[in-house]
């Protein structure tokens, strides 16, 4: 599939429905222009997270709770490129359904890195930030990191297809029922209990070995600059409010004064409107910290795949000892000797040999075991074949997508900089001229 | 109005107690001032209007100030302005420079000289050129002297003997530099005035030898005569003055809203110092992280790399802005600080010069009440016991109390002439001082400002160029296979 760079401006994928976009809308635009364009989803319908609502209800242990929900709208691409486009298809999701829609798809596609969620609970706060879930600003955020969710999985190649993520976003009271009834709760399970457990994987793939340190450095050094970057939020925050107070006491110090008075007055403006200003700086750059932990969450994605890789080796692993024990078994059992030490060996030197028929049984049980085993041998390998070239496809894929993601995160930072410098050296051009005036 | 709006959301952080809105100025800053200073702070919507006084009295002339002329006001404004436009118009002919701090140790003590170069045209200088080494109390000296000397003049003040809290030791090299560069101001303030600059004194410091200033210093006033002037002052403030005319209740009054103004600021600045100086620091580890994540990348590596190499290159920036702040504006607002306490000096040595003479002019009327009494009164019967003739004594008492009335009249216009004096001394001065503080502190702020724009004009340079190497690296690899 042709990679196009986001300069190229795909007019493929619809803009999203709201006119007034905020920054982080049309950061989401820019994000949409650089999916595959072989998807199938996006360029069919559109998605969106539009609003956030307050609930209230009983919960599971029939307690009143508060809670947040999400509007997703579909609507068909055809649709709005009309002039007269129908109301979107909408339905409400909370956060845990989410979460549940992950789970499911984790478990059913092993081999793909999931996008992830939006976090659970605001970490990397610097003062200002509420670490509250009800937080407006939290919720807000939450909702543009859903929204972000959903376009990635549906410009999945392999995700963007399963039914259980198109009923999803279109069927909203079936739906729990219809995902619990695939039974991938089970197989959930059996599975983080099987990854939580310690094994020794003799032939790791390199690859995968390697793929999982860099998800573990990726995961460090993205923490590592999130905590420095909250901090020096914190510190800007601080430099910024400071200088209102330059505002305040210019603003007595006029009333005092003759001919100074009016310059520093208006300075005083200046410095009042230089105080403001880090709000939609700062908030801006929550942004760019939001897409860092996107990819903070994706390399947990990234390692846990290279995890399940390692289990479906191990279990081949297994799968083929096992086949080998009991094929030198039959070896040994046929010829009489033992040339490995076992109980049985070891039962039958001590009480005896066996009966000739004993052994023929044996044999024969053997023998289907071993049938069994190659047969088990032959599945785990095309499924440890199957699962290494279907993670290593779309670990090539996600590479691609970080690698320009970042690098537009990197850009678009770079531009938020400057912006930022022009306001300033705005504000104290200004401020020097009232100071003139003094 | 956006920006109401925009402040209005905010979440006061926890170091920054509430503002009291009592100011209904149209933009209510959402931060104050921390608590200490908040206290302090004027109410000014209450406050009569603090009008400067800044009617143009002068000295009565040119360079020496003559205190038995009386001169009314209306001439004085002439000539003042007068001699203004001729300041401006003649050349500055003293320049003086302090630099080159040395140390210097002894067996008993170590302490540091500054070299002070002199230039000047003037006639009553020997020559034109003069080099000396003078230490901090040789300028505490020289000021000192001034002060005897005028003492209702506004002299600049010097920088502080001891060492602020927090540092390790006294003579590391910042606070060496502070202090030369205050000392430097100090002597141009100085010489640029034209009363300080004409005295003997100042002269001896910029040229005597080392030798030939320790006997100068001998010979002036002594230990015991600055005793008696302090507890002479120290008798008057208790006394206090009666009719302090409007005008200098004024300066006081300004005085003290203009001092809080000014630690305030000072204060102020010292906090945005120390908020800056801790978002640098934490600034500088986002390079080295940038870094340490460009090398676990391929495609990445380079854009990352460029990051760190910008994030660093603005921390250089950061810190040259900062030094700005702690090299030039806070001593500059310091500075500005020390200088109300001798506003509020000069204030009080006018008040007491004026209880002095009103003092004097009550033991004046008391003396004439006696006199008064004593005419009526008849001999007692004492004096004509000790064989005198009651006219006799009435007479002999009379003609004391005369003389005394005499002496004391005399003193009296002493005193008035030495009131006006100083006065009007005050009056032009604190006018001069007036306009330099403008000066000074326009210059102080438009030069920070002017570093501002240095610093963000820099900042958008480096993020520019970064911007410009990512869109060229972009053109460049459309096409690379990055496998």
């Amino acid at each position: 599939m042709e990679r196009t760079m986001a300069d190229s401006g795909s007019e493929d994928i619809a803009v999203i429905g709201n006119t007034d976009l905020t920054p982080s809308e049309s950061q989401n635009n820019v994000r949409n222009t650089m999916f595959e364009k072989g998807t199938n989803l996006l360029k069919r319908m559109e998605i969106s997270v539009a609003e956030a609502e307050k609930r209230t209800g009983k919960n599971a242990v029939n307690m009143q709770e508060t809670y947040t929900v999400y509007l997703i709208e579909t609507r068909p691409v055809d649709a709005v490129q009309e002039a007269t486009s129908p109301v979107p298809d909408s339905l409400w999701r909370r956060y845990s359904e989410f979460e549940l829609l992950r789970n499911y798809l984790l478990v059913t596609y092993p081999y793909v890195v999931v996008p992830p969620l939006p976090e659970k609970r605001a970490e990397f706060v610097w003062h200002k930030l509420s670490a509250d879930n009800m937080d407006p600003d939290f919720v807000e955020r939450r909702r543009v990191g859903l929204e972000n969710f959903l376009l990635r999985v549906a410009s999945h190649p392999a995700l963007s297809n399963d039914k259980i993520f198109r009923s999803f976003l279109t069927e909203e009271k079936v739906w729990k029922e219809t995902v619990f009834e695939t039974g991938f709760q089970a197989k959930a399970d059996s599975r983080i209990k099987a990854l939580n457990a310690t094994f020794r994987v003799k032939n790791p793939d390199k690859r995968f070995a390697e793929m999982k340190h860099y998800g573990d450095e990726l995961q460090s050094v993205i923490s590592q600059l999130l905590r420095v970057r909250a901090r020096a939020a914190d510190r800007l925050y601080g430099v910024y409010k400071v200088h209102g107070n330059y505002g305040r006491v210019f603003s007595e110090w006029s009333a005092i004064e003759k001919e100074m008075g009016d310059g520093l007055q208006s300075a005083g403006h200046h410095m009042d409107a230089y105080a403001a200003s880090i709000d939609d700086i700062l908030e801006e750059e929550e942004h760019y910290a939001d897409q860092l932990k996107e990819y903070l969450f994706y390399a947990d994605a990234l390692r846990a795949v290279c995890r399940k890789h390692e289990l479906t080796q191990y279990e081949l692993e297994t799968a083929a000892q096992d086949l080998c024990s009991k094929k030198q078994q039959q070896e040994e059992l046929a010829t009489g000797t033992v040339r490995t030490f076992s109980l049985k060996g070891m039962t039958s030197k001590l009480f005896g040999q066996e009966t000739p028929e004993q052994r023929e049984a044996k044999l024969k049980m053997l023998e289907a075991q071993i049938e069994e085993g190659e047969e088990l041998v032959k599945e785990r390998n095309v499924e440890s074949g199957e699962f290494v070239k279907g993670a290593w496809a779309d670990i090539e894929r996600f590479k691609e997508q970080k690698d320009h993601d970042l690098r537009e995160a990197l850009i678009n930072y770079a531009i938020m900089q400057i912006s930022m410098c022009k306001k300033g050296i705005q504000v104290w051009n200004n401020a020097k001229e009232c100071f003139s005036k003094m | 109005m956006k920006l109401l709006g925009a402040m209005m959301q905010i979440k006061r952080p926890r170091f920054y107690s509430d503002s009291n809105n009592s100011v209904p100025s149209e933009k209510s800053p959402p931060v104050s001032i921390p608590a200490d200073i908040s206290g302090e702070m004027l109410d000014l919507d209450e406050d009569d209007d603090l009008e400067v006084f800044s009617k143009g009295t002068s000295l009565t002339d040119g360079n020496s100030l003559n205190p038995s002329t009386q001169t009314s006001p209306a001439s004085m404004i002439n000539q003042y302005k007068f001699q203004e436009e001729e300041e401006d118009a003649d050349a500055k002919d003293l320049f003086v420079t302090v630099d080159n701090p040395e140390s210097h140790v002894t067996a008993i003590e170590t302490y540091i000289t500054y070299r002070v170069v002199t230039k000047t045209t003037r006639s009553e200088f020997d020559s034109s050129e003069f080099e000396v080494r003078r230490r901090y109390q040789d300028f505490l000296w020289l000021r000192g002297r001034l002060e005897e000397a005028h003492p209702t003049l506004i002299i600049h003040p010097l920088p502080e003997k001891f060492v602020m809290k927090g540092m390790v030791e006294r003579f590391n090299e910042d606070f060496i530099e502070n202090r030369r560069r205050a000392l430097h101001r100090f002597l141009n303030r100085i010489a640029e005035h034209p009363i300080f600059s004409s005295g003997d004194d100042f002269k001896i410091f910029l040229t005597a030898a080392p030798g030939e200033l320790i006997s100068h210093k001998k010979q002036g006033a002594g230990f015991l005569s600055r005793m008696g002037e302090t507890v002479r002052a120290v008798a008057a403030s208790v006394r206090g003055v009666r009719n302090r005319p409007d005008e200098f209740t004024e300066m006081l009054e300004y005085s003290e809203a203009f001092s809080q103004k000014i630690s305030a600021l000072h204060k102020v600045t010292q906090r945005i110092s120390k908020e800056q100086r801790e978002y640098l620091e934490e600034l500088k580890e986002c390079g080295p992280t940038l870094a340490l994540w460009s090398s676990c990348e391929e495609a990445l590596a380079e854009p990352l790399r460029c990051m760190a190499d910008s994030l660093d290159r603005c921390c250089q920036e950061t810190e040259e802005q900062l030094k700005h702040i702690n090299d030039e504006l806070i001593p500059d607002l310091h500075e500005y600080v020390l200088c109300t306490d001798t506003l509020k000096a000069v204030l009080r040595r006018r008040d007491n010069i004026q209880a002095d003479l009103e003092a004097k002019a009550e033991a004046l009327a008391s003396k004439k009440t006696e006199r008064e009494s004593e005419s009526k009164v008849l001999s007692l019967a004492w004096d004509s016991l000790v064989g005198r003739s009651p006219e006799e004594v009435k007479q002999h008492k009379l003609h004391k109390l005369n003389g005394q009335i005499k002496e004391i009249r005399d003193e009296l216009e002493k005193l008035e002439d030495r009131q006006e004096w100083a006065n009007n001394a005050l009056r032009s001065d604190w006018t001069r001082w007036k306009k330099i503080m403008r000066t000074d502190l326009q210059s102080a702020f438009i030069d920070t400002a002017d570093n501002n724009v240095k610093y963000y004009e820099k900042c958008l340079a480096i993020w520019e160029s970064f911007l410009h190497s990512q869109r060229a690296e972009a053109e460049g690899n459309k096409n690379v296979d990055y496998s």
